[in-house]
Order: structure tokens, then sequence, then C-alpha cells
């Protein structure tokens, strides 16, 4: 009898002292929880996307209150998380509607393949033999890797190559960070030109590879009346800060891969 | 020192305790899709299983043997065990939150981790001595983070691998382990352990 009242005892003992420090610990120790953030993160999405720049909401809510990190880089929530972190921090702000858009214009019909690859039907993976099937070695290989990141379900392989649909697009770059070729890019939502393609080879090889590719003519840095667009190392970029939309560049664009959206 | 060096080496490698003993399966499995977070993971058990240790040596060896307790072993160790990994994460938000942010996930899972139950119960059983015990606990949490590491590795080419629809996710997964595992049964008889 007295051994089972010792080892019930000693048992007891044991819980009772963990459970007294535990309890101790818990409140000695204990970190104040910061209301702030709390409300801050209610306020945001809880998507975790990382369009913001941080590693997540959590994160976002966290720089916002005690880093002096900016409201309304959250693209995902809109207008209407702005108010609301606005109102909690006191201070105003407005949201930059970002968007991504593809870097490429080599569909099936103007982009040929250099061979047939058979294996996991990825981007990442067809990238890691011979940089993949595209003749273009800088094209879009339509494998969707990005489709399949896509939280907003706005981004399709269509004629082989990847489509943003900007209406669903809220510009949080998983995709930008997926895609092995860094075909997508993601910029302010406005009406702007842009180059599709991304192709840095000289004139004649870059015509070989795909029939809309930049051959770096300089013919839209010529007509542009901004000082918008330029051309290096074969292939035109736009300044999208200088860039009004004009038109110009698109018609003077041999290729067909300059482009206007927005 | 030869000794502790033996006792280290042996439970790394020959008696490593996922793919020789069998022990701490559910994170081996769970937490090994990516390298960082199974090296997170091994470092958290590896320091719970020292702290672990230094803890329930002194009371199997100043309150259960005395008393010839032996019987509560499972049962004390457990509690204290628990109560430890809390202990530890509330000391390490309060005082050290970069390590708690790195950790603090994983201490939760650890609770529950055979592979602590298993190493402090083992060092009883063996009779090490509490310096050969904490030895025997930095071995076991090497050989944890070496399996971890090494598994973290091949799962990553397994991503990628083009498997039958049928055996895809979890069944591929256990049959590479099984074959890490068996390339660790070369360890069986070094140093004549």
């Amino acid at each position: 009898m007295e051994a089972i009242w010792l080892a019930v005892g000693v048992a007891a003992a044991v819980a009772a002292l963990a459970g007294v420090i535990l309890a101790v610990a818990s409140v000695a120790l204990a970190v104040p929880k910061d209301e702030k953030v709390e409300a801050l993160r209610e306020a945001l999405p809880g998507a975790n996307c990382g369009a913001c720049g941080f590693s997540g909401c959590d994160g976002y809510a966290e720089a916002m209150a005690h880093d002096g990190a900016a409201v309304g880089l959250c693209s995902p929530g809109g207008e209407a998380c702005v108010a609301a972190t606005s109102e909690i921090l006191g201070v105003t702000g407005n949201v930059v509607k970002k968007t991504a858009f593809v870097r490429c214009g080599g569909c099936d019909a103007l982009a040929p393949k250099a061979f047939e690859y058979i294996g996991v039907p990825s981007c990442a993976a067809a990238v890691k033999f011979y940089g993949g099937d595209k003749a273009c070695s800088y094209g879009c290989l339509g494998y969707g890797d990005c489709v399949k990141v896509c939280t907003f379900e706005a981004l399709s392989i269509e004629n082989g190559i990847a489509k943003v649909d900007a209406s669903r697009c809220v510009g949080c770059g998983m995709c930008a960070t997926a895609c092995p070729k860094s075909l997508l890019a993601v910029a302010d939502a406005k009406t702007a030109a842009v180059v599709a393609c991304n192709n840095r080879d000289k004139g004649a090889v870059a015509r070989k590879a795909c029939k809309t590719a930049c051959i770096g003519c300089m013919k839209c840095q010529k007509v542009c009346e901004h000082d918008a667009i330029k051309v290096e190392n074969f292939l035109a970029s736009v300044d999208p800060d200088k860039c009004t939309g004009c038109g110009k560049c698109v018609e003077a664009c041999p290729q067909g891969c300059v482009r206007i959206v927005g | 020192m030869n000794n502790l060096f033996l006792i280290v080496l042996g439970a790394m490698l020959v008696n490593n305790f996922v793919l020789s003993q069998f022990l701490g399966i559910c994170p081996f499995l769970g937490v090994s899709k990516k390298l960082g977070s199974a090296v997170g993971m091994s470092l958290a058990v590896t320091f719970v299983m020292l702290m672990a240790t230094a803890v329930t040596w002194p009371i199997q060896t100043f309150v259960l043997d005395p008393n010839d307790l032996g019987y509560l072993q499972t049962i004390v160790f457990i509690l204290v065990i628990a109560s430890l990994v809390q202990l530890v994460e509330i000391v390490l938000k309060r005082f050290v939150p970069p390590l708690h942010k790195s950790l603090g996930i994983y201490l939760p899972l650890i609770t529950t981790n055979c592979a602590v139950l298993g190493v402090t119960i083992l060092n009883i059983d063996e009779g090490y001595d509490f310096v050969s015990s904490m030895a025997n606990s930095l071995g076991a949490g090497l050989g944890f983070l070496i399996a971890m590491v090494m598994f973290a590795g091949v799962r990553e080419r397994l991503e990628t691998a083009d498997i039958p629809e049928g055996l895809r996710g979890i069944p591929s997964t256990l049959i590479a382990a099984a074959l890490v595992s068996l390339s660790f049964f070369g360890f069986q008889g070094l140093f004549g352990l």
C-alpha cells in the first residue's frame, strides 16, 4: 500500500512542480502582446502572398506597427485594406495597383521549338534540359509554373505562352519568382508601352528563333518623343515613369513586340 | 575522452535514431520537405534532447532509483519533457526572440517526439553517467540532423521526378526512406559497437 502512495506522491509532486514552474514562468516572462499589431493583422487580407515585400501578413503588420513601413503596400487588399490600416495607424495613404505582364510574345505559331521535350511538364524541369525546348533560349516555355503558383487564377497558358488576366492580377509577384526564365515583370498598372520580349541576341539570331522577337533595330527609340524607350543589348526596354502611352513605338516596331497595356 | 567520442559517433552513425532505431519518424517524414526547415527542426531537437537529458538523468538517479520507483520512468519523463519544452519556449520568446522565431514552430512538435523520450530512456538503460548521457544525446541529435539533411536532399529530387501515379507522395517517400535507412545499415559493426 505504502509503495502505491509513494508512487502516486512522486508523480503528483513532479507534475505539481512542473505546473507551478510553468505557471510562474508564463506570468513572469510574458511578452506583452501588441494590440496595434493584432488590429493591423486583422485588417489585412491574410492571403500571405508576399506582395508587400514582407514575409506575410504577420510580417507586414509587425513592420507597419514598429518599423514605419508604409500603408498601401498590400495590393490584394485594395482600397478597403488601406482605409482600415490607415485608420489604425492614424495616417493617410493610397494604394498603387500593380500588375504582372509576360515579357514574351512567342506563341506556338511565331516561335518554333528546337526539339521535342518529353518529361515532367514543368518549366523548372524543362529548363534543366538544354534550357528548354524553345528555339529562343529566352522565351516562355509554356509549362505553366506561373499558373500553378498564382493564388488568384490570373494566369493561363494560351497558344503555348503565359497570359495575364489584368482584371484578376493583384501584382503579388509570386509568378515572377516562379518563372525560371524571369519573364514575368510586376509594374504599376497604368497605360504604358511594354516590350513583350526578353531576347538579348543580335537581330539576325533573334529573328531566326522567333518571328516576333525584339531585334534591337532602334526604331522605337528614335520615334519616342519622351525619351522613354531605350535599346540595350539588342533589346528595347520602357521606362514606365516617362512613358505616356502614346503608342508611336507600337506603330514603328517592325516585329510587333511592343504593345500598349492598361 | 576517447570513450565519449565513441559514444557520440556511435549514436550518430551506428545507432542512428531515425534510420537504425526508427525513432522520431514523424518529424523525419513531416518536416523534411525543405532543407531549411529540416535543419531548423533538427537543431531544435538536438537542443531539446540535451536539455531533457540534463533534467531527466538527475531525476532518475536521485529521485526514482533511491525510492525503487524505476517503473514510473516513462510517465515522469514524458511529464518533465513536455513541461521543459513549454518552459524553453517561454524563455526563448522572452529573451531570444530571433531564435524563438526560427525554432518556435518546431518546439511544440518536439513535445511529443519519441526520439527525445527515447534518448533519455536509453541513457538510463545503457547505464551511462551524466557526461556520457549528454554525449549520447548530442550524438543522437546530430544523427537526427544528418538523417534529416540527407533525406531533405532526396525529397527535393523526388519533387521533380516523374513517378507513377499510384506511388506519388507518401508511398514514394516511404520507399526512399527505406533505401536511405538501408544505406545506414552499412555502419553496423563500425568500431565494434
